[in-house]
């Protein structure tokens, strides 16, 4: 199929970081993703975009063991270093999580328990993955948070979840994600949440993750507007089936299939 | 479909450097799923079954009994269980399965009484206050508030042995600490109900309250109201068979299992059967009646199943 | 300044419960028909006139009608005086007050026991239900879910037995069959108090299981928890630092409104074994009808009841940040 191939030549040659081969994933014997194969390459932002239901969040989530009750990859491989993720086990996996893959979820304030402060439990993620002391942690993530242009740091990390606007919750859960300096970040709706202004912030920092760290994403959204500002290849997902996957600049010009070309003229005031 | 195909080759060149602890398949991983069944209808149906055999036995106990329940016979007192007595006898000779038979009727049938008055007082209750609104509503719920401030058991020894004990000052009692829950639930239900939009449309179209009440409210609060009833009988049953024990409830010679086991709890160092098996009567009816009240609360309530 | 407010407003609703409490606890005294008087004649044995009859109530004041002796009677008891023991003929009060302890001791060690029984045993069924359905092997699926049955399997059989019944099975096999424990209560001692903890706590815990498995089950279903997972942190510890710490305020509720049966249970328990509470001297009283004796009791008890639920909320306020910070819900 043409679209593989040009998925390949995006990709300039890089490495595969991360390949879905195959993934058929159900939740209580209910097969929600079917048959959906991909991969992200080295320094490669994929947009997967769908609507609600898609099955786009399970795809990723499956990624990190992070399915939840009744969630299970019934059939494919995920491919990461050599190690088929879905087979391997939950003490392995936590120390890959958050380390070498990290996840923004929508609500990025709802990632983090609402009894505690932000600091604490950041510091306490960084524990998990080795020594470090406080002053240090607090002197990095202080630095990571200036970077994503915030200031006021010690009062963030002072501060409970729920103190926090909706859009300076979100860049929290960025900074938490990238404070290991992972080499994979999902991102789950990092933008659905947040109001318009906010959104284009998070979309900035993104970019920011994008050009200065390097990290390989897969950005999750329904919003063809941000996949089209940040992402070079696209998969669109309809019903738990993958129906188009290549660069981002082909599949929105040029759609194959009848359900990108509808997905495309729903939206309205797209940019550009 | 080829695009599968593609992408697996030509993953498997790229990656086969970095590679080091498995190398891929060419086939995918295939991991079976075995989702639990819940086999919730054939729970229901099951102790469904058990109840319908416990509340049969309590309603005939008489005719299910070996022996005469109440004679007495002073030549054989205070047997071990043997092939003709299996739980034995107590002091006064009498057959002691004959009296855990014959002590089901009271104790069960006490106890559905108890959980109907408590059902339908409260929810009348809870209707009315929720349909009503206004002063009635505020001194009703500040009447529930008062009995919720008290602990329920210390009220109800108070208030069975100021009575003067007996059955029915034992299930008075209770009623009187029980009925606030279902004034509650009742009462909250009728208010979601009521400002529903079918209602209004009752409302206008110039139904009867009573009407109103019966075709439209009782219908959408009637699963709580039952389920809590249903998983209430055990803890009631336990209840009154307390206030028996302490010689609140039911008394001597009318067989009740809580009122047995304080006249038997003496023989506990010779014939500890006397007082373990009218103990394990009111086990095992709590027990089907919980496991009923389960598969009942599973069965009308699936988003609960599995909790 | 928002949380002092709160105290206070909760103080202020108190007052209403706890005249509704005394005026409940009169009430059903005065119902109960008999008068002190009666009894205190009757007790003398002596057949007396009615005048004399009517001339001791003018003279305790129950002449008066029923809202004046309800003012009088709450007024004496704010200063002690609950009258004399119809039986006993000694002060009420302070007759309660004396065998107050031996029941508060009991209830703590139950509550404590009871804790350390359900906490870890709730939280074990409850990380056991969650990966019954999450784990990827299947064996290990039907471990989780094994451990989660087998836990609340006894937990329901906890539940389905009466008090009485589980304090005389275990002064059957504890105390008469192996000979471990005194059968009767010698005292107020750590030995006589093993087996009416333990009667106490079994009760108890079943029934907490069941609520630390099912608060700590949403808990695991909160974002927070994927979030930490995420994050790479070790379940023991989202477990420990965030699951407890968040479901901490929900188990306290709980655990404080299992008190008041708990504080029913200890009557029949305390008279079971021999044990010289408060519980053991209702149960007396009540088969005796002493009246004053019950009525201090019942009041007592409610009282400490109330007074324990506002504490709990109280706590409540300080364990919960979102409330103490009024932040909107």
């Amino acid at each position: 199929m043409a679209t593989i191939e040009t998925a390949e030549k995006s990709a300039n040659g890089a490495n595969e970081i991360l390949t879905y081969e195959s993934v058929d994933i159900s939740y209580d014997g209910l097969k929600v993703v079917s048959d959906v194969s991909f991969a992200l390459h080295e320094g490669e932002c994929l947009g997967i975009v769908g609507e609600s239901g898609s099955g786009k969040s399970t795809l990723i989530r499956a990624a990190m063991g992070l399915l939840g009750a009744g969630g299970l990859v019934t059939r494919g491989d995920i491919w990461y270093r050599g190690l088929d993720l879905p087979d391997v086990p939950r003490d392995e996996m936590r120390r890959i999580n958050g380390e070498e893959i990290a996840m923004i979820f929508q609500d990025a304030g709802n990632a983090l328990c609402p009894s505690r402060k932000i600091g604490d439990q950041l510091y306490e993620s960084m524990l998990e993955h080795g020594n470090a002391e406080r002053a240090e942690f607090t002197e990095n993530i202080s630095r990571l948070l200036e970077r994503l242009r915030f200031d006021d740091t010690d009062r963030i990390l002072g501060s409970y979840p729920f103190e926090l606007s909706g859009g300076m919750r979100q860049r929290i859960g960025i900074a938490s994600a990238m404070m290991m300096n992972p080499k994979i970040l999902l991102a789950d709706e990092p933008t659905s949440a947040l109001d318009v202004v906010a959104q284009k912030d998070v979309v900035e920092e993104m970019k920011i993750i994008k050009d200065v760290y390097h990290t390989s994403i897969i950005i999750v959204t329904h919003n063809i507007g941000v996949a089209r500002e940040l992402s070079d290849t696209l998969l669109v997902m309809k019903d738990g089936h993958a129906v188009e996957y290549g660069p981002t600049n082909d599949v929105l010009t040029n759609p194959q299939s009848d359900y990108t070309k509808k997905l495309i003229s729903s939206v309205i005031g797209l940019k550009r | 479909m080829t695009m599968e195909n593609n992408s697996t080759q030509a993953a498997a060149t790229t990656i086969s450097s970095i590679s080091s602890i498995s190398t891929k398949s060419k086939t995918p991983t295939i991991r079976e799923q075995h989702v639990k069944k819940k086999n919730v209808k054939a729970r229901l149906f099951f102790f469904g079954a058990l109840l319908l055999a416990l509340l049969v036995m309590a309603s005939f106990a008489e005719s299910f009994c070996p022996y005469d329940p109440y004679a007495q016979n002073l030549d054989i007192a205070l047997q071990a269980p043997s092939a003709e007595h299996i739980f034995g006898t107590d002091r006064y000779g009498r057959d002691m399965l004959s009296r855990v038979i014959a002590a089901s009727h009271v104790s069960i049938f006490s106890s559905l009484s108890l959980v109907a008055a408590i059902t339908i007082i409260g929810t009348t209750i809870g209707i009315v206050c929720g349909w009503r609104g206004g002063r009635l509503d505020t001194v009703l719920m500040r009447a529930a508030d008062m009995f919720l401030a008290f602990p329920g058991l210390v009220f109800a020894m108070a208030v069975a042995g100021v009575m003067g004990g007996g059955i029915m000052s034992a299930v008075i009692a209770l009623a009187a600490i029980s009925w606030p829950k279902y004034a509650r639930v009742a009462r909250s239900k009728t208010l979601s109900v009521r400002e529903m939009a079918y209602m209004r449309a009752a409302r206008l179209s110039g139904s009867g309250t009573l009407k109103i009440i019966v075709r439209h409210i009782l219908p959408n609060i009637l699963t709580p109201i039952i389920v809590t009833s249903m998983l209430d009988i055990g803890t009631m049953m336990m209840e009154l068979a307390g206030l028996s024990f302490l010689g609140l409830g039911a008394k001597p010679p009318i067989a009740e299992w809580g009122s047995m086991m304080s006249e038997t709890r003496r023989l506990l160092s010779t014939v500890p059967i006397a007082v373990f098996a009218p103990g394990g009567a009111i086990f095992v009816s709590v027990m089907i009646f919980n496991l009923f009240g389960d598969a009942l609360r599973d069965y009308m309530d699936p988003k609960r199943r599995g909790r | 300044m928002n949380v002092r407010k709160y105290f206070a407003s909760r103080m202020i609703q108190l007052v209403p419960i706890l005249i509704g409490i005394t005026f409940l606890s009169f009430a059903m005294m005065q119902v109960a028909g008999s008068d002190a008087v009666t009894e205190m004649y009757s007790n003398a044995g002596a057949a007396v006139s009615e005048e004399t009859l009517d001339a001791a109530r003018a003279r305790l004041g129950l002449d008066k009608p029923f809202i004046v002796q309800y003012f009088v009677w709450l007024g004496n008891m704010m200063t002690g005086d609950m009258g004399k023991s119809f039986i006993s003929g000694r002060d009420v009060f302070q007759t309660f007050m004396s065998k107050l302890p031996a029941t508060l001791l009991l209830t703590v060690m139950s509550v404590a026991a009871t804790i350390v029984l359900s906490v870890p045993l709730g939280l074990l069924a409850a990380v056991s239900a969650e990966r019954s359905a999450s784990e990827q092997d299947s064996t290990h699926r039907t471990i989780y879910s094994v451990i989660d049955n087998v836990v609340r399997f006894l937990s329901f059989i906890g539940n389905s037995m009466p008090n009485f019944f589980v304090a005389l099975l275990l002064m059957n096999f504890l105390a008469i069959k192996l000979g471990l424990l005194p059968v009767i209560s010698s005292g107020v001692t750590l030995e006589s108090a093993v087996m009416p903890t333990m009667t106490l706590a079994i009760a108890m815990t079943a029934k907490y299981i069941r609520q630390v498995r099912g608060a700590v089950l949403d808990e695991l279903g909160q974002g927070y928890v994927t979030g930490a997972r995420a994050r790479g942190v070790r379940e023991s510890v989202i477990l420990t630092k965030s699951v407890l710490r968040s479901s901490l305020s929900t188990l306290l509720t709980l655990l404080a409104l299992s008190i008041g049966s708990l504080l029913g249970g200890t009557a029949i328990v305390e008279s079971i074994f021999m044990w010289d509470g408060v519980g053991k001297l209702a149960v007396d009283a009540i088969t005796m009808r002493d009246y004053p004796m019950i009525q201090a009791y019942v009041v007592w008890m409610a009282i400490i009841y109330v007074g324990v639920n506002f504490v709990t909320d109280m706590l409540y306020v300080v364990i919960d940040p979102r409330v103490r910070l009024g932040a909107e819900k």
